[in-house]
């Protein structure tokens, strides 16, 4: 066998990362654009620094927080799919020891009013009003029914088992064409049980498709599964009745947005609600939504005037956090002899639960697909039918890439079966169909407009990179013997820094602007303030990188605060692959005022034209000769103790807070492209992953380092979905794998190494120029594998459609079992 | 009322000698998150599939979760906090903070833990190796490279 490990792939050398090419504009534009960042941090692969209490254990994650008189609530959860609460005895299990209060869904009510997960730009949604706490009726197993507090988490736990419930059982819908059907229809009230519908065609769609010379279509099916963070969800409210204030410390994206619906359903003024996020132990999309488990625990503080903590065990995870991507979708495509694709027919059905969820709603993963279908490629012709319908399991909504696993898969599994239909290399057929790099800004069918993209660029680069013409000799040589090895390509773009077309127009009172506040301290220390959250990704350390270079400090001086609706400026939190584009672009404008302001206060103090001084290296130094002629800690005690030796008219500013809000497109689109290269055990239907490979395009890359890891970390979570993970339920809506037992998610035997490159096109939106990344991997990851699945699978005619692509799926498709 | 029975158990808990009467039931890692307030070591899926609840009990990695607090008894338990403070791990922290074998640091101190065992107990590890020997720890940030990458930075360096 030939698989040759790479060693070690330590940090990428900056010099790895392309230079941004020269934007083409003409001499009055660049003269007016200032210059792009100054050579410092950003682009540098510096370690961040608040991985080091992480690595010691020392970080402070929600259930690590104590209080005096923290409660423990637990839920007591509908064991039926669908059915209506006949009686309800919480007496005994408010007797047991330690219990210091049980509630049912009534009594929550009174404290927290329902809400309804419509968005007005969404045309059509409907959901019903949902509430904390089921009052009548139970729609999914799982759904909250009732809440005990007790003293410890073990006597509420152990009061649940005296809760005293019947039930009567409902008809159950959990199939997707059964639901569209509505032979039973969920919510009555709503008439139907289609949430969400959407239809798209081009003018002439029918007249291009008759055009074409072949036509391939195939059926596609996604297996429902969910973001499984290590950390489970996690919220501690803590209710002041003396201020009536809230303080609600939560694993959450968005504290924002959070200090908004704690306000709104709780009766509590805004200024009154504070949302800390503490170390958030992984979010990947769970962690930016409402859940009712945790708005009935901020009610639960209220009722009882002291802290509340919820945190939720492995298998309430797996019952109640978002699961997202159930879909079964058939994609048709219609292309010229030559190759050239014609357009892309979809008709696309998901279903998402009983209740859309609050406040983003459950259709905008459908409304994605729908967008970005045939989204690297240069076709005209397009046409899209997509139905979201209610079943009665668990919730789905947005999780890691949203919508483009699906739509990637869609598109890069019809488009290889093109290629194989016309006995085009895969390869081949995409450099034909990409969009050429010349041809923007570019309008795609869909509506969507890209700013700048580089697929061909992309392509070229990738291909070297897996030495692909190698690849096919190695693979061609081995089937000879009986090993077959399979090499599959997934091209992509991918939605990051959203405008507020995203949310805000359609009426949610989610931010798409963040805010950064950039405080020098009076040792010349710099304290740097920002709406974006950080989960892991490494947001403070870009932004500390960015920062640094900003205001022209070392970056030991620079500490980053985030998470913290009482100390940060408003914005949106983390979401959308947004927080580096967005809150970056927030953040250098801040440092570059604060520098602006010490210079004033530099030009007073030596009394000189502020032009012939910079700030580089923690000191004020004059420009034309490097000379240092102020430190900043002096610039600081000047500043702050010292202001009566400045000019009567002059007044230090030494924090300064800047916002940035992306306006020009709708989306900044990013590009990539990924291989994957894999061997089926044709006797086993086991598949090992050899290689992956990722070339990216998000514009600046502020730190390879984290860059790089996070992609990998994204193609790790698609290869879950490709190959492993699914919330597998039966026909009555029990889940049937509430365990990381049962649910098996990808270890470090199911991973192979992957090797990332870049192409680096910035947007020109921000002087930063950075695009988002962390959704990347995971978009285009599932799509690779299935391709290279496929490709394995050629001589035997056999075809994979349906994830996850289990040896069990495999091996029918070999017709051998 | 309350008839709980409690049993009282004194461990050695990162080099200090701790005595406390808990109930039977308690796992370890509530022990010592919930009793001690050590709260670096993690519970995650609570069925010993994770490794984010990994110490060590009288030198050997152990399931924190899988593990009953009254069975350490008049044993040593070490978490990732004590480790921290001996120098224990201070290679392999340098080499994941260097390699950003980390996002949110929630597997962290379980996957430090067993790393730090394979070091000892496989100090030439091939790079295959170290993925087999960290099969049970659980990452959902990284795509592992880091992590392995680090490791295998810290294996080969003299005296590691």
């Amino acid at each position: 066998m030939n698989e040759r490990i790479e060693p070690a792939r330590l940090a990428p050398q900056a010099s790895e990362v392309e230079a941004p090419p020269k934007p083409k504009t003409t001499e009055t534009d660049e003269a007016a654009r200032p210059a792009r960042t100054p050579v410092g941090y950003v682009g540098q692969s510096v370690p961040r620094a608040n991985a080091r209490r992480l690595l010691q254990g020392r970080g402070a994650y929600t259930d690590d927080l104590k209080f005096p008189r923290l409660a423990q609530v637990v839920f007591f959860r509908s064991p039926h799919a669908h059915a209506r609460i006949r009686k309800l005895d919480l007496s005994q299990a408010a007797r047991q020891p330690g219990v210091i209060a049980a509630f049912d869904g009534r009594a929550i009510a009174e404290y927290c009013t329902p809400w309804v997960g419509v968005l007005g730009h969404l045309k059509g949604i409907k959901s019903p009003p949902q509430h904390a706490v089921a009052i009548e009726r139970a729609c999914w197993q799982g759904e909250a029914v009732a809440a005990i507090v007790a003293e410890t988490r073990a006597q509420a736990e152990d009061a649940l088992g005296h809760v005293v419930a019947e039930w009567e059982e409902l008809p159950v819908v959990t199939d997707m064409e059964d639901a569209l059907a509505n032979r039973v229809v969920i919510h009555p009230e709503l008439g139907d049980n289609i949430c969400f519908a959407r239809r798209f065609e081009t003018e002439g769609f029918e007249a291009a498709m008759k055009t074409a010379d072949v036509v391939v279509e195939e059926t596609y099916g996604f297996g429902r599964h969910t973001g499984v963070t290590l950390e489970g969800r996690a919220i501690l409210a803590d209710y002041n009745a003396a201020e009536h204030s809230l303080t609600v410390y939560h694993a959450t994206q968005a504290p924002h947005m959070m200090q908004d619906i704690f306000s709104r359903h709780l009766n509590i003024p805004e200024a009154n609600v504070r949302v800390i996020c503490k170390d958030v132990g992984g979010s990947f999309g769970i962690k930016v939504h409402v859940y009712p488990d945790e708005m009935a625990t901020a009610a639960i503080s209220v009722m009882l005037r002291r802290p509340v903590k919820f945190i939720a065990d492995r298998l309430e995870s797996f019952l109640t956090d978002i699961h997202a991507r159930e879909h079964k979708a058939t994609v048709r495509l219609a292309c010229m002899n030559d190759g050239r694709i014609v357009g892309f027919d979809l008709d696309d059905l998901t279903a998402i639960g009983p209740y859309s969820v609050y406040p983003r709603t459950s259709g905008i993963e459908g409304n994605q697909v729908v967008n970005l279908i045939g989204g690297p490629y240069a076709h005209k012709a397009y046409r899209a039918k997509m139905n979201v319908v209610f079943t009665n399991k668990n919730v789905t909504c947005q999780y890691r890439a949203v919508g483009h696993p699906i739509a990637v898969a869609l598109t890069e599994g019809i488009v290889d079966l093109a290629a194989r239909k016309l006995g085009m290399d895969p390869a081949a057929f995409r450099r034909k169909n990409l969009i050429a790099d010349d041809a923007y800004p570019y309008s795609f069918p869909s509506g969507l407009k890209f700013e700048k993209l580089s697929h061909q660029q992309c392509l070229d680069k990738l291909l070297a990179l897996m030495d692909y013409e190698g690849l096919r000799a190695e693979q061609a040589a081995l089937r000879k013997k009986g090993i077959h090895r399979g090499i599959g390509l997934a091209a992509m773009i991918e939605v990051t820094n959203p405008s507020p077309a995203f949310y805000g127009v359609g009426g949610a009172r989610i931010s798409a602007q963040d805010g950064a506040t950039v405080r020098l301290e009076p040792t010349g220390m710099v304290t740097c303030l920002v709406s974006v959250t950080e989960q892991g990704q490494g947001t403070e350390g870009v932004f500390a990188q960015v920062c640094a270079d900003a205001v022209g400090v070392t970056i030991d001086k620079v500490r980053v605060i985030t998470g913290d609706t009482g100390v940060t400026p408003y914005g949106g939190g983390t979401w959308a692959s947004r927080g580096a584009g967005i809150g970056g672009e927030a953040v250098l404008q801040a440092g570059k005022a604060l520098r602006a302001n010490i210079l004033d206060l530099a030009a007073a103090v030596l009394k000189v034209d502020r032009a012939t001084l910079e700030v580089r290296g923690n000191a004020v130094l004059e420009r034309a000769s490097g000379a240092e002629k102020l430190p900043l800690s002096e610039v600081g005690r000047i500043g702050y103790f010292r202001p009566d030796t400045l000019p009567m008219t002059f007044q230090a500013e030494l924090t300064v807070t800047r916002h940035y809000t992306p306006r020009e497109y709708g989306f900044t689109f990013t590009n990539g492209i990924q291989a994957s290269y894999v061997e089926v055990d044709t006797d086993t239907g086991f598949v090992r992953l050899l290689r992956h490979w990722c070339v990216e395009d998000c514009g600046t890359v502020i730190n390879p380092l984290l860059v790089d890891e996070q992609i990998r970390g994204g193609i790790v979570q698609g290869i879950g979905a490709a190959m492993l993970e699914e919330c597998l339920y039966s026909a009555e809506g029990q889940l049937l794998n509430g365990s990381l037992a049962d649910y098996l998610v990808p270890m470090t035997g199911d991973t192979p190494d992957i090797e990332i490159a870049h192409v680096s096109t910035p947007t020109r939106q921000s002087e930063l120029g950075a695009k988002g990344v962390g959704e990347a991997g995971t978009a285009g990851a599932p799509g690779a594998v299935m391709n290279a699945i496929n490709d394995a699978l050629a001589p035997f005619d056999a075809r994979l459609s349906v994830q996850p692509f289990t040896p069990e799926r495999i091996l029918k498709a070999l017709g051998k079992i | 009322m309350d008839e709980r029975v409690e049993s009282t158990i004194t461990v050695t808990v990162n080099g200090t000698r701790v005595t406390r009467r808990i109930e039977p039931r308690m796992h370890l890692i509530d022990f010592l998150r919930e009793a001690l307030g050590l709260t670096g070591s993690h519970v995650a899926c609570e069925h010993g599939v994770c490794g984010a609840c990994t110490v060590r009990v009288d030198g050997e990695i152990r399931r924190g979760c899988l593990t009953l607090a009254v069975q350490t008894d008049g044993r040593t338990v070490d978490t990732v906090e004590g480790l921290s403070d001996s120098g224990e791990l201070a290679l392999l922290q340098q080499a994941f903070h260097e390699r950003n074998a980390l996002q949110c640091g929630y597997c962290t101190p379980g996957m430090l833990l067993t790393a730090q065992a394979l070091i000892k107990e496989h100090p030439e590890a091939t790079r295959e190796e170290i993925r087999e020997y960290l099969s049970g720890n659980l990452c959902r940030c990284t795509g592992y490279q880091a992590i392995i990458d680090a490791i295998e930075t810290v294996l080969r360096t003299p005296h590691a």
